[in-house]
């Protein structure tokens, strides 16, 4: 039996960006509020101070900062035919684990979606007719506008102290931002951050092109910052030590360095680290969550009372926790019901790498931060016609190298033996003058009826719980739609002067050894019609209306951007629901 | 100051829950913070090896020369540290694939589903060697990988990448992909895990190191950085010299 501790008016599962945020607000309402966070309390001092975070190996290479496997992992497959295996090491993903959650080691890239990204059901289906979506595709509308989460997009943009160039304020277009965003109500807190060399040679190549390139939205800051709770963050030094890495300058926005200094102080917030949530329970009518049970690390299990349970864990940990608990009918691919682990989607990232002549460029690619880079928008969403095409979604583009550290970052043109003197004669007249840019292709990943998570059959977690288990491929519209980007870029990469390509298309099978991002979405959707969703628009349970559920869980599909924004966004659109709506009358604030 | 200090310790509450072997803790009122509290990394230091035989110590080397040939200006794999290294790291976590996922059943897979041994890199490492070992020696008259010529080697090698020679019992091909990924990690990575010995690598390609401020550089387009490289245990010529 569990030990029942005091009962408390919320708990919060996971404390990283979106616990975080609801954690802020809820107190601000008086409330009593624990965080439970599976893994240890993080923070620069203790874990990634400048003296010693610029370790590739450690942090990168060996995954020092995130979940290990063996705590918990995934299996996978790519058909519903095939036995799914587990994911021993990690590969195309790399889930978060501790305080800060993925807010910690992100590159801070903090992206709003189109306004068309929301309804892109409706959207896509006026502008090109129903029979030009696949047939397998499930895409569906938020249930959420643009214009609804604009104050909250803008909340989370102060908070993080932004770093960029509005593109549209109040609808004028404003040269040298993203004239394809949705209208802005204030210019970014910040001025652009500066870019290296590389960064503004592309910028110069698109614009020849007749694109209109812009400084990637950069949660690095570009000058010190000073954000509306009164949390300071330092200039960004351009370390390169970004994604996969704490900020040991305080220069990245994150929980610690944006949320936690202030929420910790207020007496109506604590929180439990290394302590695991195995399930929400909920009462006799299936209808009412009680609280949460979860495991501390000497194996003791304890139940922690609450009137509201908010779920922030990560994407596949919240689908998890709702299959464990038995809130929501799980999806079943053949039949076409349920709804817990439908419409689970991923990113489509390519790149092309592009070799210059060292005699004329040198890069310094070293010097860079997280978010840096100049991007177009010309091929993302529905910014351009689809029609000749036969695929519908897009990504931004853009040259966002973040740095050059040499394990990773000494690549060798297409042809070059991948050992002995030509290989590392090649490495040595190539490393200043190769441009990199990772995920330089960051396209949309549309939702299928038959890419999904349920609960795998044969292999369980050290608590004997399930695994998750991911089904999922790419389907010819994502590869399509990739040929097409990826083309697109590597003329811009040419057009900078590059004496040769090395163009990686994404390309099925899906590969789960093969890092792309750590954009997993989907699962827990939000919508209008509860046959077709978990959650309500404000990211309440259908069925358990005193749980609502934040992360990338709720995304229906995924569009060509980072997702933090919006998932942020989400997070402070739902928490202004709670506070202006649910407290008032706890209940369900959307009537099916 | 102490004053501070007692505001502080006053205003932290962290509770331990009350079992002898929990690290979890309640924490509220302030961050919690205790100073000297890092984790810095243990610098590798010279010596036997840890985990390698002397046989297999040996062997290693020699393939990190072939994978990285000394050349005029730069050390091979062998004097730059990298077998140093892969010892180190395979008689480390690494080695055992501490942290991964080890439950059973292991069954053979899809390429896109990765890798299901139970073997870790250094029990891979144990074995593929001793088949390296025998296949030199009945092929060769009795010499061993390190007694070949670099041509014999190297032709060795690529047979084992295209799959044209088979070792007994092992997977030749991807343990030579390990070897590769091993010994260019260690060529690369901090000097403080025992490759890259005297930032060799890091001169080579033209890469400052572990530096945390390019603020005066960020805007200097096309312009080589003019610093020397340093490492996060700093550099030879900071340490006084007796």
């Amino acid at each position: 039996m569990p030990r029942k501790l005091p009962k408390k008016d919320v708990v919060i599962v996971g404390l990283g960006w979106t616990g975080s945020i609801m954690a802020n607000a809820l107190t601000d309402e008086g409330l009593d509020v624990i965080a439970i966070e599976r893994g240890p309390w993080r923070d620069a001092p203790t874990e990634f101070p400048p003296s010693y975070s610029q370790d590739e190996l450690r942090y990168r290479i060996r995954h020092e900062l995130f979940l290990r496997p063996e705590q918990t992992t995934f299996t996978f497959r790519n058909k519903m035919n095939q036995t799914a295996l587990p994911i021993r090491d990690w590969g195309s993903f790399m889930p978060p684990n501790g305080v800060g959650g993925g807010g910690v080691h992100w590159n801070a890239e903090t992206f709003r979606f189109l306004p068309s990204d929301f309804v892109v059901k409706t959207h896509l289906t006026e502008r090109y007719g129903a029979s030009f979506l696949p047939e397998d595709m499930t895409i569906q509308d938020f249930g959420v506008t643009y214009d609804d989460l604009e104050p909250h997009y803008d909340a989370f943009e102060y908070l993080c102290g932004t770093s960029g160039t509005a593109g549209n304020l109040r609808g004028r277009i404003q040269e040298g931002g993203n004239p394809f965003e949705g209208p802005r109500s204030r210019p970014y807190p910040n001025p652009a951050q500066k870019q290296p060399f590389s960064h503004t040679l592309f910028a110069k190549a698109a614009r020849d092109l007749g694109y209109k390139p812009f400084p990637q939205p950069s949660g690095n800051m570009s000058q010190a910052y000073t954000n509306p709770l009164g949390v300071r963050l330092g200039p960004c030094t351009y370390c390169g030590f970004c994604e996969w890495f704490g900020c040991g300058n305080y220069s990245k926005a994150s929980p610690q360095t944006t949320i936690l200094p202030f929420l910790i102080r207020k007496p109506n917030f604590s929180f439990r680290d290394n302590s695991e949530v195995l399930h929400i329970n909920v009462d006799g009518s299936g209808k009412h969550a009680t609280g949460v049970t979860f495991v501390d690390t000497g194996g003791v299990e304890w139940e922690q009372p609450a009137d509201l349970v908010i779920l922030s864990a990560y994407t596949m940990f919240n689908v998890q926790l709702l299959l464990h608990s038995k809130i929501g009918t799980p999806y079943d691919p053949v039949a076409n019901t349920g709804v817990v682990g439908r419409n689970f989607t991923h990113q489509t990232i390519s790149s092309v790498n592009g070799f210059f002549d060292n005699k004329k460029f040198n890069f310094n690619p070293f010097i860079a931060s997280g978010a840096i880079g100049m991007c177009i928008d010309e091929f993302n969403g529905d910014n351009f016609d689809h029609g000749p095409h036969g695929f519908v979604g897009g990504g931004y583009m853009g040259q966002v190298q973040t740095g050059a550290r040499p394990i990773q970052t000494t690549h060798v043109p297409p042809g070059t033996p991948t050992w002995g003197a030509a290989w590392k004669d090649a490495v040595r007249d190539n490393y200043l003058s190769t441009v990199t840019p990772g995920t330089g292709v960051h396209g949309s990943f549309y939702s299928y009826r038959d890419v999904y998570l349920d609960l795998d059959p044969t292999y369980r977690d050290r608590f004997g719980r399930p695994l998750m288990r991911m089904t999922i491929d790419f389907h010819d519209n994502e590869i399509k739609q990739n040929a097409f980007l990826t083309d697109k870029f590597a003329e811009i990469i040419r057009a900078m002067g590059a004496h040769t390509l090395d163009k990686h298309y994404r390309k099925g099978p899906y590969d789960s050894t093969d890092y792309q991002t750590t954009h997993l979405n989907g699962g827990a959707i939000m919508g209008t019609d509860p046959s077709t969703s978990v959650l309500n628009r404000y990211l309440q349970s259908w069925d358990v209306p005193n749980l609502f559920v934040t992360g990338a869980s709720a995304f229906p599909q995924n569009a060509g951007y980072n997702p933090t924004g919006t998932v942020a966004a989400l997070a402070f659109w739902a928490a202004a629901a709670i506070r202006g709506q649910y407290l008032k009358n706890p209940g369900p604030l959307v009537h099916a | 100051m102490m004053m501070q200090r007692r505001d502080f310790l006053a205003g932290t509450a962290i509770l331990v829950l009350s079992t002898m072997n929990s690290r979890a803790t309640v924490i509220s009122g302030a961050l919690p913070w205790a100073p000297n509290a890092g984790n810095p990394p243990v610098p590798v230091r010279p010596g036997p090896w840890h985990y390698f035989t002397s046989d297999e110590g040996r062997a290693v080397e020699a393939l990190a020369d072939r994978i990285i040939p000394p050349d005029p200006q730069t050390p091979g794999g062998k004097d730059s540290g990298c077998a140093v290294f892969i010892d180190r790291q395979l008689a480390g976590p690494y080695g055992r694939s501490d942290g991964h996922y080890t439950q059973p059943p292991f069954m053979p897979g899809t390429r896109q589903q990765g890798a299901q041994s139970a073997n870790g890199p250094a029990a891979t490492y144990r074995e593929a060697l001793a088949a390296l070992d025998r296949y030199c020696l009945s092929k060769y008259q009795g010499k061993r990988f390190p007694d070949l010529s670099d041509q014999d080697k190297d032709e060795l090698l690529k047979s084992l990448e295209d799959e044209k020679t088979k070792l007994e019992g092992v997977d030749g091909k991807s343990f030579f992909e390990l070897v590769i990924k091993d010994v260019q990690e260690g060529f690369f990575a901090d000097p403080l895990y025992g490759g890259n010995r005297d930032m060799v690598a890091w001169k080579m390609i033209g890469y400052p190191g572990a530096r945390y401020n390019y603020l005066d550089w960020v805007d200097r387009h096309n312009e080589r950085f003019p610093l020397p490289p340093v490492s996060i245990i700093g550099r030879a010529d900071w340490s006084p010299k007796n």
